[in-house]
């Protein structure tokens, strides 16, 4: 026996496609396992940036420390904003597999502003840093912190972009499978965001502060 | 099978007239221990190296499809027992090289110092824009591109840099260090034979890189008293200013002497405090693209 | 207006570069004229310029190695000519600012835009039709990938023309490549070209993890998998995890360059020893991804070229991925002289020899594929043989250097340069040509000119011991690496022999473009009619040479390891079963276009003109957007225009 469609081999194995020998993989299936290594690699990304901060934290050159400028007040509202964006974000992914359009579309409001405090709280940290002289060229420590802290920034701020572009892409097509897709993807990039911001929360934050 | 002879004549030859410089002619006992680590360690592998080379031509060979003598399976065989023992050699010499690797690295830990019968000498070494500069904080005396030692003392260096990372090396004394600013290393050398042994950079620094060469001179003890009262009674004085001219990129820098040192300058440069230090845009002799690239 | 960009920038006062640009722009000039003029500017931009077909995308990757091999092989020879003949007091023709250029783009150019470029070329194309599906898993992604790359190198090229190229060799170690050393563009230009190409790198292991894992024929569980696709999978986890690091230690030396942070400066508490660690932890799995899938190469071929199976497949894939994870901790023998203590010296010098131990096994294991088979000396098959023995020597030399007190008087020779040429020739190089050779003609439908291939297999060898044993001596002579001048004339003979060996590689080069230009001339003799030129074992060989678009009109169902050799063992039938209409994704210039704005952009960093980078980026962002917008596009080959391929296929192809 040589050949035999794909459809004999499925009905043999079913469930199993995208496991050993079960044949490809359905395309959600690939497009989030593939969503998901990307994830992966930008995770190894700031760990290259946490390991630097690890390294170069200590290095104040004479100016300021994490004690000095840290207000852990104002770091512990921008976590809780993140957090609760986080969970509007799944809820909104749930009404989205429920074909539940307004209440998705409430939800991923919810998300958006959410982080968009968030941004606004660290924006205006960074700001104060700097106008007292504590930007990211004074020292090793602050550079390590600027970039750490403000790529994760970069990142959020990609995310509300990619946010309000797929929200106009449910409005104009409707919650269809493509798009449940790409939904998946951003809410995968939204929750990873969240477990490195509790990285940067316990590294950078907390141990800096004591 | 002529590629069977071209590497016995390529290893074989060349390897006769590599025996009086560098790394296979030791004159002192850290360079020594290294070459016999070299010729070691070599002779672990090969006893797997060279089986492994005959035995690739000789499968070749006897089993190409033009052999009609030779055996033939078209099954795969698994071995279980063959595999063992793939495993295991390789598993093998590679922890017998385990053990010489920590026992070597410990021996030969650049921060040990050397027992010897003579009292230590210390040398500061700072590598500059593109020459090295020789201090002797007990001495007090600099030098530049010549480093002076007396036969049979250990000689324990601190190395730092002014500039950009270089890498201290004097082949035939033994292990180089990398130099890096803001920072200090430490060596520790000795050289068994007087002679004159070349030193160099051996990590890339610039434009000048080429030209960053001295000459270690192992003299004997009364010799080097001779010379250091020789060095006190000429030249200039290495202070702020002299310092701060020779810190301006140059390369291929004669020998030259300072009869005094400012005191602890070698700690200043290290801490960057030294003016001159860090004065990358007095080079624009040398380090000046080609063509204008603006900014 | 134009930033730091002047007319000071083009080497109108030097005629080398001046000249060599010169050069480049003709050939290039000649080649556009010949393709507009003889009208296939359609045809190119429709099959090749759009295509997201991995066989397509794999063919134009491996192109490009194979065109920026010549160009990083005229920096290596004008190194050696340099070396050879600036002794003593004479200066040579290249002054230290030229010299360090061309070692420096000699490095980067050879490792980022000649053995990456071939290794993925050869995993784009075979890895899906080894494993028996139609693609990648995400196919314009790939294609994105691959023009991402060729950005990259289009601006390490320009920086010959416009401005200059960096002058730190190839690693880039601050503080040598921050402001105060290195004012001028070059480190822009090698800091945004391989950042610029890293993304592409990056998405093309994503792609090729997600395919491997979750897109094979039915039947085809992990321990059915070909030797190439385990091996491509290990590269791509690698890639995963390691170009991250990368770009991260990338864009935090930009950092300091741009915006004037801290990271690895002399000054305000920068550490440059982090950029070493963090550049190698990155640097030493990059040359297991460059090295794996050549090793997945000779195993397909000494199994195929043995006529038997590959010894121990499950030892293989083994030692595979105890490879993969090792390459994770040695990182540190890049820089056993940094200072970093006996302790940790010696446990990174031990794992070093550890990771000797799997690879030794893949040596073992090759070399019992060979006892008792039959082996068949074409072209690939020379290449493996000679790749069994120059790398196993590489390997050695490379143990030897993994024992630090040995290192302490190596480091930075041209021993060490000797050592790593050893094995990146030795086993990528040489693996990227067996590769080439043997699978040519699957993509092209002709085979290869054998004389010419066993010609150019003989000069690399002779080549490459001729020009790289003078370096082992030099270098336990004490001769240290970049040198532009060569202080002692006692080593002048080792150096001509060095340069004699340079030749001889040439020769090998001109072997292979005569070889690929003869074998076009005469591909109407040399065709592949029956899709199965060397009685292969593995799926790629049961389509047609070329395959069709979608390479596989039926999904095969896989029973066995070397699936096809089993289905010919037990008799293949050309059977001619209903075909159903197959879906495959349209062509798209999204990755064109992506990187055309990505050059622009990158060109603008560079040079600092920040309108244009402002304008380069959002045309990026919405160009992204605008195709992301779409659903999928697909187009349907209909169910008639199978059956007729596949009748035409199976007319000329011999039952087997």
């Amino acid at each position: 026996m040589s050949t035999t469609t794909i459809d004999d081999a499925v009905a043999a194995m079913p469930d199993a496609r995208g496991h050993g020998g079960g044949g490809p993989a359905p395309i959600r299936t690939v497009v989030a396992y593939g969503f998901w290594i990307f994830i992966l690699s930008d995770i190894v990304m700031f760990s290259g940036l946490f390991a630097a901060y690890a390294v170069l934290s200590g290095n104040t050159a004479g100016g300021p420390t994490g004690l000095d400028l840290f207000n852990l007040r104002r770091v512990y509202i921008e976590t809780m904003c993140l957090l609760v964006s986080s969970y509007t974000c799944g809820l909104g992914a749930l009404s989205a597999e429920r074909r539940q359009l307004g209440r998705f579309l409430m939800f991923a409001a919810c998300t958006f502003v959410l982080g968009a405090a968030f941004l606004f709280i660290e924006g205006t940290e960074f700001a104060g840093m700097v106008s007292r002289g504590a930007g990211p060229s004074r020292s090793a420590f602050l550079s390590a912190f600027f970039t750490l802290v403000g790529t994760h920034g970069v990142h959020v701020t990609s995310g509300l972009i990619w946010l309000m572009y797929l929200v106009a892409q449910v409005i104009a097509k409707g919650l269809s499978a493509p798009v449940l897709r790409r939904l998946l993807c951003f809410s995968l990039f939204w929750h990873a965001l969240d477990i490195v911001w509790v990285g940067v929360l316990t590294l950078v934050y907390l141990m800096g502060a004591r | 099978m002529r590629y069977r002879a071209l590497p016995v004549l390529l290893f074989g030859a060349p390897t006769l007239c590599s025996c009086t410089q560098g790394v296979l002619d030791p004159k002192g006992p850290v360079a020594a221990a290294e070459k016999l680590l070299l010729i070691n360690a070599t002779a672990i592998t090969l006893v797997v190296v060279v089986p492994v080379i005959l035995a690739t031509l000789a499968f070749a060979w006897w089993y190409r499809s033009s052999n009609p003598s030779a055996s033939r399976s078209a099954d795969e065989s698994y071995e279980g027992r063959l595999e063992f023992v793939l495993w295991s050699i390789p598993a093998l010499i590679v922890i017998l090289l385990g053990g010489v690797i920590w026992i070597g690295s410990h021996q030969l830990d650049p921060r040990a110092p050397i027992a010897a019968k003579a009292d230590p000498l210390r040398v500061d070494v700072v590598a500059l824009d593109w020459k090295w500069l020789f201090i002797y904080p007990a001495e007090r005396i600099a030098t530049v591109n010549q480093l002076v030692i007396p036969v049979g003392a250990p000689v324990q260096f601190r190395l730092t840099s002014a500039t950009v990372m270089n890498s201290f090396f004097i082949p035939q004394l033994g292990s180089q260090i990398y130099t890096m600013g803001g920072m200090t290393t430490h060596l520790n050398l000795r050289a068994d034979q007087p002679g004159e042994y070349p030193g160099f950079s051996a990590n890339f620094s610039g434009d000048g890189f080429s030209g960053m060469r001295f000459i270690a001179k192992a003299v004997p003890a009364g010799d080097f008293s001779v010379w250091v009262e020789q060095v006190r009674g000429a030249g200039s004085a290495l202070d702020e200013s002299e310092y701060a001219d020779l810190a301006k990129p140059s390369s291929d820098a004669p020998p030259t002497t300072y009869r005094s040192v400012v005191p602890n300058l070698f700690e200043r440069i290290v801490a960057q405090t030294v003016s001159g230090s860090q004065t990358p845009g007095a080079g624009e002799v040398w380090r000046r693209p080609v063509r204008q690239a603006g900014g | 207006m134009l930033g730091r960009l002047t007319w000071a920038a083009i080497p109108f006062n030097e005629p080398l570069p001046l000249l060599s640009a010169a050069v480049v722009a003709i050939i290039i000039g000649s080649v556009l004229a010949l393709v507009t003029i003889k009208g296939w500017v359609p045809y190119l931009w429709r099959e090749w310029v759009t295509s997201v077909d991995h066989k397509r995308i794999g063919v134009m990757y491996f192109a490009l190695g194979l065109v920026m091999l010549l160009r990083g092989f005229a920096d290596a020879f004008m190194m050696r000519t340099q070396q050879a003949i600036a002794v003593g007091d004479a200066t040579g023709y290249l002054p230290p600012a030229h010299y360090d250029q061309i070692f420096s783009a000699h490095g980067s150019i050879m490792i980022f835009f000649v053995a990456m470029p071939l290794v993925i070329g050869l995993m784009n194309f075979v890895v899906p039709l080894q494993l028996g599906v139609r693609d990648v898993a995400f196919p314009t992604l790939n294609s994105i990938s691959f023009w991402l790359t060729a950005t990259g190198a289009l601006l390490i090229n320009l920086s010959l023309v416009i401005g200059v190229f960096a002058r730190t060799g190839w690693m880039g170690y601050p503080p040598l490549s921050e402001l105060p050393f290195s004012p001028d563009v070059g480190v822009d230009y090698y800091l945004w070209s391989l950042q610029i190409s890293g993304i592409g790198t990056l998405l093309t292991g994503v792609n090729f993890v997600t395919t491997i894992l979750k897109l094979r024929a039915p039947g085809m569980t992990y321990f059915r998998m070909p030797v190439f696709c385990w091996t491509a999978l290990s590269a791509s986890l690698l890639i995963v995890a390691a170009f991250p690091i990368l770009t991260a230690t990338f864009m935090m030396l930009l950092l300091d360059r741009y915006l004037g942070m801290h990271f690895f400066t002399n000054d305000a508490g920068g550490n440059q020893m982090m950029y070493v660690n963090l550049f190698w932890a990155w640097g030493h799995p990059e040359v297991y991804i460059l090295v794996l899938p050549a090793f997945g190469a000779f195993s397909e071929v000494v199994a195929t070229f043995s006529g038997k199976g590959l010894f121990s497949y499950r030892s293989m894939v083994l030692a595979t991925l105890g490879i993969c994870v090792l390459s994770f901790m040695v990182w540190l023998h890049h820089f056993f002289t940094m200072g970093a203590g006996a302790d940790v010296n010696a446990f990174f010098g031990i794992m070093s020899s550890i990771i000797a131990v799997p690879t030794g096994v893949k040596v073992f294991n090759w070399l019992f594929t060979m006892y008792r088979g039959r082996v068949v000396f074409k072209t690939p098959m020379l290449f493996a043989v000679g790749f069994m023995i120059t790398f196993v020597i590489g390997g050695m030399t490379g143990v030897l250097l993994a024992v630090p007190p040995v290192d302490f008087v190596l480091h930075n020779s041209v021993f060490l340069v000797a050592h790593f040429h050893n094995v990146i020739i030795g086993g990528v190089v040489y693996g990227a040509l067996a590769g080439y050779n043997y699978w040519f003609p699957k993509a092209f439908g002709f085979t290869l000119d054998e004389r010419l291939g066993k010609a150019s297999f003989w000069c690399w060898l002779i080549g490459f011991y001729l020009a790289f044993t003078p370096l082992y001596v030099l270098g336990l002579m004490g001769m240290t690496r970049r040198l532009q001048r060569i202080p002692e004339p006692s080593w002048q003979p080792l150096l001509l022999v060095a340069e004699a060996g340079a030749i001889v590689i040439f020769c090998g080069i001109l072997c292979q473009i005569a070889q690929l230009y003869v074998s076009i001339r005469a591909r109407q003799r040399r065709l592949d009619l029956t899709g199965d030129p060397w009685d292969g074992r593995t799926l790629e060989w049961a389509t047609s040479s070329p395959p069709p678009p979608y390479n596989f009109a039926v999904l095969p169902r896989v029973e066995t390891i070397d699936a096809f050799w089993s289905m010919k063992r037990r008799g293949l039938r050309p059977v001619e079963p209903a075909h159903e209409p197959i879906e495959m994704p349209r062509n798209s210039p999204v990755g064109f276009i992506i990187a055309f704005f990505a050059t622009i952009t990158g060109f603008a960093l560079i040079w600092h003109i920040w309108w244009m980078v402002i304008i380069g980026l959002l045309a990026s962002v919405v160009t992204l957007m605008v195709f992301g917008w779409s659903d999928p596009r697909e187009r349907e080959i209909s169910a008639a225009e199978i059956a007729e391929i596949e009748r035409a296929r199976l007319s000329v192809r011999q039952p087997a």
